[in-house]
């Protein structure tokens, strides 16, 4: 602690508390020491500028190298030079590795957020004017061929197909899965080790093989038609290790003291697990399942073996052939027909932003859950972050003098009769 | 009055019997729950084993021939899979040519170099990447990639046709009419593996990032108040306590490679030809033989179809298992108190 005592004026065996100057001038906020100055600014976007330039020049002027990936190749190649040529002014050999691999790291990122980004905006792009139509999202493709134009023909066969299809495939393994999820953590022993080894072992089940399994044993040697029944199964088979064994992990991670609190107030096993196990993992749980739906949506092969290849909408899984979208987009661009490779693209979209959305909703899902907290409740804490860690606490300024009194904040404790509690 | 007990007194002194044996609604729980898992144990395990005995048939037929025929003519009842194995193999080692190092930096760059208020959204927009439909990367790769790619692959074959994995017969790197060519170069299984590759690589690239996160902050720190620059502290110590996620993400993503379908059916064009050329038109792969030959095969092909998904499911098995010894038995996780 640095505390000067006030000079002469303390009695011997008090001890006085430094006090605040109130008129002194607000603190000069400390510099940020890890931020880059103006000219490390200056020569890092400068580099990539100067890079472009160059290779601009290089492609379209000096060497006959037309065409963007020989841009994008040359740019990278040029914005290295340049970076090791402004490293090496001002810096030695170790500076310029340092700039020369945050150059190749940054680049590699980009390039895979490029892709990203392209298979994204190429969808969309190619995909837009069936889109336009409104028959596109309310009607099937019954009595429509490849050439048709746009104003006929629709995706809405298949979208009902994928959902009834993973609908069935969720049915059956969501409570197998996550049952056995609970079995391997919450009851254990020798039976459950094997289980979990077989378990993870099949995780390794290519998807395709998934579909063959049910078409050999389901269609051909039961002799049950291609349906939408068989596709849903096909997808459950590839899905149900998958998340049992997510759910697993999800499981695994609960703290063994909340286990152990429940049991020592006298809870029984399966109290345990359904009060407290269960509630605590629910986040976990809805991203492993929701990440495996948007797996199983995605997965044309398992369904290209059973499932059949409808035109037409078909509500009832058991009532012969579907189609889902992923196979709809797979014939329509075998077709090899351009509006049919349109109308696969649009339905490519319509995919992804099904695949999207089921993400989007296991992120929230996944979000811890915020404590609803008043304004008072905040100021007792001292400014606390979400994650419940304490901001005053952990700031070494805090630890060095008393910054910020803890007493000022419960002096405003209980909030005056005026003041506005959210 | 109080009276205390006298100790010694009592002569019937028996510690309570305690049990471990669950009762009423506890031994229903239980087993429910062993029921639950066992069915799963049933039908996973019966899917390996249905398989494991649907090849017993065909090891009878077709014999060793089984691996070393290399066609796949149902009329004529020869069926080996020589040649789907060895373009099942092409196909991910290109695949993971191309996305073992962009993973490897995506990682890196999201763990040690991004701002930290982009961290959260990179992370999520490499699952997003993992979500995305195989068909997806299929259409991609087909209809935007494919012809850069080819143009690519000839200028390779150009300037590096001596290497043997790049020749291509039948055609002329330095014809002056490209688009007769340049056909040769297209369905490749090279332009199959760019495809490939950005489906595993967000699988890597998790793996990676998630080993690298879990870095000792204090060695991290060490390096740099030893005076290391940032790549230094990466080279030093993020890569050395990352090395089994490393291995262990790409031996993941191999694993997934291996058995990817629909993107390798749209974009190769099947044949049935022992070949390391990566970059000539054709090829095969065990998953698209069964997507392509299911349809008219009879028992007996089926079975031997059944049999070559058994063989990708043993290769898979193999790659993944390896893949949790390395990651297990790494340093990841020991040490993150220091």
């Amino acid at each position: 602690m640095t505390l000067a005592p006030e000079t002469g004026v303390a009695a011997a065996g008090t001890t006085h508390l430094p006090g605040y100057d109130d008129d002194a001038p607000p603190a000069i906020p400390r510099p940020a020491l890890g931020k880059p100055t103006a000219d490390e600014r200056f020569v890092r976007y400068g580099t990539v500028a100067a890079g472009f330039a160059l290779a601009w020049l290089i492609t379209q002027r000096l060497l006959p190298l037309a065409g963007l990936p020989w841009l994008l190749v040359v740019w990278f190649v040029c914005v290295l030079a340049v970076t090791g040529v402004t490293a090496g002014l001002s810096g030695g050999p170790v500076d310029i590795r340092d700039r020369i691999a945050a150059t190749t790291i940054t680049a590699g990122a980009a390039v895979v957020g490029a892709g990203l980004v392209s298979a994204i905006v190429f969808v969309a792009l190619r995909g837009w004017r069936p889109m336009t139509h409104l028959n596109f999202f309310t009607d099937d493709m019954a009595g429509v061929g490849p050439k048709d134009a746009f104003t006929q023909g629709g995706v809405l066969h298949g979208v009902v197909g994928s959902l009834i299809e993973v609908g069935i495939a969720v049915a059956v393994t969501l409570p197998l899965g996550i049952g056995t999820a609970v079995f391997m953590s919450e009851v254990g022993g020798r039976y459950a080790r094997v289980v979990r080894t077989v378990v993870e072992a099949m995780t390794a089940l290519p998807s395709i093989v998934a579909g063959l399994f049910i078409y050999t044993v389901l269609i051909v040697a039961l002799g049950y038609p291609r349906s939408g029944l068989a596709a849903g199964l096909a997808i459950g088979v590839m899905m149900l290790p998958i998340i049992a064994r997510a759910s697993d992990v999800v499981l695994r991670v609960v703290p063994s003291g909340l286990r152990e609190a429940s049991l020592a107030l006298g809870a029984s096993r399966w109290k345990t697990v359904w009060h407290v196990v269960l509630p605590t993992a629910r986040p976990g749980l809805a991203t492993a399942c929701i990440l495996g739906v948007a797996r199983g949506v995605g997965e044309t092969s398992p369904v290209l073996l059973t499932s059949g290849n409808a035109q037409f909408l078909v509500t009832n899984p058991t009532d012969g052939v579907m189609n889902s979208l992923p196979l709809f987009i797979y014939s329509l661009v075998r077709s090899g027909e351009p509006t049919a490779i349109a109308r696969a693209f649009a339905a490519a979209t319509v995919l992804l932003a099904i695949v999207l959305v089921l993400f989007v909703l296991a992120r929230l899902l996944a979000r811890p859950k915020r404590t609803k907290r008043t304004k008072v409740s905040r100021r007792l804490t001292g400014g606390t972050n979400r994650r419940g860690l304490n901001l005053r606490r952990g700031d070494p300024l805090a630890a060095m003098g008393p910054v910020n009194p803890a007493d000022e904040l419960a002096q405003r404790y209980p909030p005056a009769p005026t003041e506005e509690i959210p | 009055m109080t009276t205390l007990p006298v100790p010694g007194t009592s002569t019937d002194v028996r510690p309570r019997k305690i049990s471990r044996k669950s009762t009423g609604a506890d031994a229903v729980f239980i087993h429910t729950i062993r029921t639950v898992g066992t069915v799963v144990l049933v039908i996973t395990g019966g899917v390996g084993l249905f398989l494991g005995w649907q090849a017993y048939p065909t090891a009878q037929n077709y014999g060793l021939g089984f691996f070393t025929e290399s066609r796949w003519l149902p009329e004529a009842d020869v069926v080996g899979i020589a040649s789907v194995l060895t373009g099942t193999f092409c196909v991910a080692t290109v695949a993971m040519v191309i996305a073992f190092p962009l993973a490897l930096l995506t990682a890196l760059y999201i763990s040690e170099y991004a701002p930290a208020f982009l961290k959260n959204t990179l992370v999520s927009l490499v699952d997003l990447m993992a979500a995305v439909p195989s068909i997806i990367w299929g259409l991609w790769g087909f209809f935007l990639i494919m012809p850069h790619a080819a143009e690519l692959a000839m200028w390779l074959d150009r300037n590096l046709g001596w290497l043997p994995f790049f020749d291509v017969h039948d055609a002329d790197p330095n014809a002056a009419v490209v688009d007769t060519v340049i056909s040769q170069y297209s369905f490749s299984m090279f332009c199959a593996g760019i495809a490939v590759a950005m489906m595993v690589l967000p699988m890597s690239c998790a793996v990676m990032r998630q080993v690298f996160s879990q870095t000792p902050e204090g060695e991290k720190e060490a390096a740099l108040a030893l005076g290391a620059t940032k790549w230094g502290m990466v080279r030093t110590v993020v890569l050395p306590f990352g090395r089994g996620g490393i291995i262990g993400g790409t031996m993941l993503g191999l694993g997934r490679a291996l058995g990817e379908t629909i993107a390798v059916l749209l974009i190769l064009s099947p044949s049935f030809e022992v070949k390391g050329r990566i970059l000539e038109i054709g090829g095969n792969t065990v998953s698209a033989l069964i997507a392509g030959r299911f349809g008219d095969a009879d028992d007996t092909q089926l079975s031997a179809l059944l049999a070559a998904g058994f063989v990708l499911f043993l290769v898979t098995l193999a790659v993944n298992t390896l893949a949790a010894v390395i990651v297990n038995r790494s340093r990841s996780g020991a040490g993150t108190d220091a």
